[in-house]
């Protein structure tokens, strides 16, 4: 039984003599900058990030009206708290930013200090998540009560869940820059977490428009 | 107790099935004759380092293909419980497989079937040859890439276990609720399908991630979108099509859980629940996935079809737009798989016109294809007859789908054996078919010899034949009016079909046998199949221009591309030597993080499935903590010194240069 | 007040701004923010117009976000762009598609919510 095989090309294969320059790219100093692919790899993950919450918002758009006898968000939502929580979440932007600013100009001490800013106003920002959650569930107004409440603690939730582990990517951010300092490597994961936080306010627009807000209104 | 093991007692393992007992010895048997031949031969250092920890895209891509092998024997095994069954359970025999295992088998089926085995090909496939492609060291994100396959595995190993402790869900692939719920489904089976499809989503979904960062950021010099080969476009599309459709999978299933779980009304029939909800959202993830599955065989078969007819791939661009309309035509004809559940003519009228337009750029495709072998020298080898059955096969296909597309003549057969005929046939004759075509066209590449001709040949034929013995009959009963998931029917006049069925799956049997046959051959005469040139077959693209298998660095000078088929032009220029001098390489270093993260994601599946709390929390807590370990590890990569890669090239240019 | 005159605005996205352009986004995303609060608390604004409103502000300033803090403009790398724009579109699918194909089975199949069928 013969393989089948070598099909020989005209000038293929005769492998001895050097190459003219252009068939290869030797490059003497090779090593890519990797921060725009690790940029666009996170980005396209945000990307997805915001698929599943598009998901959610979908969901609750079709379950808004199903209350099932229960509370109405008109009925369940503080409009004034939901501000002060949107203010948090918009300052802790700022704030980042402001670390940002800081990574450019390579202060680390400034870095460190916007960062614990911007730390303390997104755990502000879960502590009042959780106190709402808290009191709904406290009131019989939990998640099991209708697929509306489902829907609202599922998609409100998520975006705390996302923040959360923000809060926890940014305290190891304060650990690593405290024992590195700015590097390249630390550099590229601050930007990457700049994306991730700017890109949860951004989903926040959403929910205190689409949840909130209309909820209250309708 | 339940403290401890949760929900579990020593009564969820189904020692009253013989079936299942079997089943689990042998797959006990198998395991622990591994587990002793790899001790013996003292090979865990070795696959540890050179395996389990690689993350090299080659090996990577390979663990890949055996994990999807593996899942194809047993979804397999389900398939011909399933036509067995159904040959023999007519009137007053009940045959051999009670309801409720039947229920089990036919979802095993599809879940396996599709997730882990299709996936997992497809992504082995992508790793082992897209990186070669395009001319660079590895993909993107190498650590990733690992995480990526050792989740896969997390998710497959979940679902073998199910099969020993508890049960798998009845509910038929896709779960659909209110059935899925905890009110109808109380058991495991439905725990078990959401935790092993949420880990290797997640799995799936950072694949995704990294192939587009690889395609769009590690293209040799030279190489523009318009000069990338076909499988590197369509999978490039395919992998849009994963990280834009997987996360609505995602959502889907955690708010399915979320009603099992917590209690909550998502897609229960009560308290404000929607279950056709669910319908819709699956979909909207469903259909995406099919052309995630079909578009790199398309890519695949273009390579193929094109190398051996030795001429460059007809309609280049129109293939690159069929691909790109394609992906996005895909998201929106989700409906079509739900025309019956009642949304109105309106609706029903816009998804079926655009179900009937997506065929267009596939038909393009077809012509392609067809005119790329017009006036070439086919040579029609084992690959090329996969590729010709698979045109054949998939048109028929893709026709009864169109048929489908009609509203109103899916109100007769929807849920009948038809659409099961249709499905297989696309999938099939597309997915499978492309598999099998790619495995036999780039094996050489990875492994460094050639297939055996002969068996492959038999194991093609088997297959061909077999399949449509097996599933027009399919189509007939679904004219009759036969619907599936049928455990037991009452017409006799069904049973001489399905007997012809279960024959055609006997025949595809034998050629999985060929195929396994052609494996252990080709192992042993590997010396006399060798592949000396790196260029086996006359190849077009990058792959073939670097030894057989690869060096761990690829290239040892990064290629410079000038055209679409950037090999067979250097060949053309006689640009085929080795370059003059070397450069040190920047390569990433292996890590065990990710197999470690991987397989704490068992014990956190089973954990979850069985309501064990403690142990869900604590192998959460691992999985994290190796992962913020994992970032504080800053020896990452390292550079092959240009003498050493000077020394490996002189190792393997002496055998390219004999050749000749 | 365009995104041009950022001084500091490198390529690619994220973390290139300038102290002015996340100021000037600030501002903007506060106008933005107090605007529909303001309109739904008050009552000052009710109905459809509402509800125009309200998904007006909240368009227009993740459009302000996603220049002024994420960076994200016409000197942005391409492929960032367009993966914006692929997302944008799945994401009107996704939503608008099932919000349309729900409303109709709800009213072909009649399932009322139930606060409606008591």
């Amino acid at each position: 039984m013969k393989t089948l095989r070598i099909l020989q090309t005209p000038g293929g294969d005769d492998g001895q003599g050097t190459v003219p320059p252009s068939a290869f790219h030797v490059d003497e100093h090779e090593h890519h900058d990797p921060a725009p692919t690790v940029q666009l790899g996170f980005w396209i993950y945000l990307m997805s990030d915001c698929i599943l919450f598009a998901g959610l918002f979908a969901t609750f758009a079709v379950l808004s009206q199903n209350f099932a006898g229960g509370p109405t968000g008109r009925e369940l939502f503080d409009l004034p708290y939901v501000a002060v929580e949107t203010a948090l979440l918009l300052l802790s932007s700022l704030s980042y930013g402001a670390a940002m600013l800081a990574v450019n100009a390579g202060r680390r001490g400034a870095v460190m200090f916007w960062l614990a800013v911007t730390f303390l106003l997104g755990l502000a920002f879960i502590g009042m998540e959780l106190n709402e959650f808290h009191h709904m569930i406290a009131e019989g107004a939990g998640p099991d009560r209708s697929g509306f409440l489902s829907a609202f603690f599922t998609l409100v939730g998520t975006h705390g869940l996302h923040v959360t582990s923000g809060l926890v990517w940014m305290a190891i951010m304060m650990v690593q820059l405290g024992l590195r300092g700015l590097n390249p490597t630390t550099n590229r994961r601050l930007m990457c977490l700049s994306l991730f936080w700017h890109f949860l306010d951004i989903v926040w627009i959403g929910v205190f428009s689409f949840v909130y807000l209309l909820g209250a209104a309708a | 107790m339940s403290m401890i093991f949760g929900k579990l007692t020593l009564k969820d393992i189904p020692l009253q099935e013989p079936i299942i007992v079997g089943a689990t010895l042998f797959m006990g048997v198998v395991a622990f004759a591994t587990v002793w031949l790899i001790t013996r031969h003292k090979k865990w250092g070795y696959l540890w380092n050179e395996w389990f920890t690689s993350v090299d895209h080659k090996k990577i891509g390979i663990m890949y293909i055996m994990l999807a092998f593996v899942m194809l024997m047993r979804g397999f095994a389900d398939a011909v419980m399933m036509r067995t069954q159904q040959a023999v359970a007519v009137a007053g025999a009940t045959g051999y497989l009670p309801p409720d295992h039947y229920d089990q088998i036919f979802t095993a089926h599809g879940v396996i079937m599709i997730f882990f085995m299709a996936m997992p090909f497809v992504i082995g496939l992508m790793n082992v040859v897209v990186p070669l492609q395009i001319g660079a060291r590895d993909v993107a994100f190498p650590f990733l890439n690992s995480l990526s396959f050792w989740l896969t595995v997390a998710g497959a190993a979940l679902i073998n276990v199910s099969l020993a402790v508890g049960e798998f869900a009845r509910t038929g692939w896709l779960a659909y609720p209110p059935l899925s719920e905890l009110s109808f489904s109380p058991g495991v089976g439905v725990d078990y399908y959401l935790w092993s499809l949420q880990i290797s989503g997640v799995g799936t979904t950072l694949a995704g991630v990294n192939f587009i960062a690889t395609i769009l950021k590690m293209r040799a010099p030279g190489m523009t979108l318009m000069r990338m080969p076909v499988f590197t476009w369509t999978t490039l599309c395919t992998n849009i099509l994963i990280v834009a459709a997987f996360p609505i999978l995602t959502v889907t299933l955690a708010l399915l859980s979320l009603d099992r779980y917590l209690g909550m009304h998502f897609f229960t029939n009560d308290m404000g629940g929607n279950p056709m909800m669910y319908v819709n959202l699956i979909w909207a993830w469903g259909h995406p996935e099919v052309y995630i599955l079909i578009l790199p065989m398309f890519g695949a078969f273009s390579e193929i079809i094109s190398t051996f007819s030795g001429k460059s791939l007809f309609g280049y661009k129109s293939m690159v737009y069929a691909t790109m309309a394609i992906a996005v035509l895909s998201f929106i004809v989700w409906l079509h798989h739900f025309f019956t559940m009642g949304a109105g003519a309106n609706v029903n009228a816009f998804f079926g016109i655009t179900t009937m337009i997506i065929s267009v750029p596939t038909g393009v495709k077809i012509f392609n294809w067809l005119f790329t072998m017009y006036r070439g020298r086919v040579r029609f080898t084992t690959p090329v007859l996969w590729t010709i059955g698979f045109m054949i096969t998939f048109t028929v296909g893709g026709m009864t789908g169109v048929m489908m597309a009609l509203p109103a003549a899916d109100f007769v057969l929807h849920n009948s054996l038809f659409l099961i005929a249709h499905f297989h046939n696309a999938i099939i004759g597309g997915v499978v078919f492309g598999c099998f075509a790619a495995l036999n066209y780039w094996f050489p590449k990875a492994f460094g010899f050639t297939l055996n001709e002969r068996l492959g040949k038999a194991s093609f034929w088997c297959w061909l034949i077999g399949f449509y013995v097996a599933f027009v009959p399919l189509y007939a009963l679904g004219f009759m009016g036969m619907t599936r998931r049928l455990n037991h029917y009452d017409n006799p006049a069904w049973q001489p079909w399905l007997i012809v069925a279960a024959v055609g799956a006997g025949i595809i049997l034998l050629g999985i046998m060929f195929q396994i046959a052609q494996l252990v051959v080709s192992v042993w005469k590997r010396e006399e199949y060798r592949d000396v040139t790196g260029d086996p077959w006359g190849g077009r693209t990058l792959e073939w221009s670097v030894s057989s298998p690869p060096p761990f660095y690829n290239f040892a000078a990064t290629p410079v591309v000038h055209d679409i088929d950037a090999w067979h032009d250097m060949k053309k220029r006689g640009q085929t030597g080795v370059p003059s001098h070397f450069a040190p390489i920047h390569m990433p270093r292996d890590t065990g993080a990710g197999f470690i993260i991987g397989m704490l994601c068992i014990p956190l599946g089973f954990a979850l499935v069985w309501h064990i709390w403690w142990l869900a929390i604590a192998s959460f807590v691992g999985t994290v903590a190796v992962a913020i370990v994992h970032s504080f590890n800053e020896d990452r990569d390292y550079y092959v010194l240009a003498e050493q890669v000077a020394e490996i090239e002189g190792r393997r240019t002496p055998a390219l240069a004999g050749e000749a | 007040m365009s995104a041009h005159d950022m001084q500091a605005h490198a390529s690619g996205h994220g973390g290139h701004g300038s102290l002015r352009s996340y100021a000037i986004g600030f501002v903007l995303a506060v106008i933005l923010t107090v605007l529909p609060f303001w309109a739904v608390m008050t009552g000052a604004v009710t109905g459809g117009s509402a509800v125009a409103l309200v998904m007006g502000t909240a368009a227009v300033q993740m459009v302000v976000h996603l220049i002024f803090f994420l960076h994200v403009d016409g000197s942005s790398d391409r492929w960032t762009l367009l993966s914006l724009l692929f997302t944008a579109i799945v994401l009107v699918i996704l939503v608008g598609g099932s919000l349309w194909v729900m409303y109709h089975l709800d009213h072909n199949m009649m399932a009322m919510p139930m606060s409606m069928t008591e």
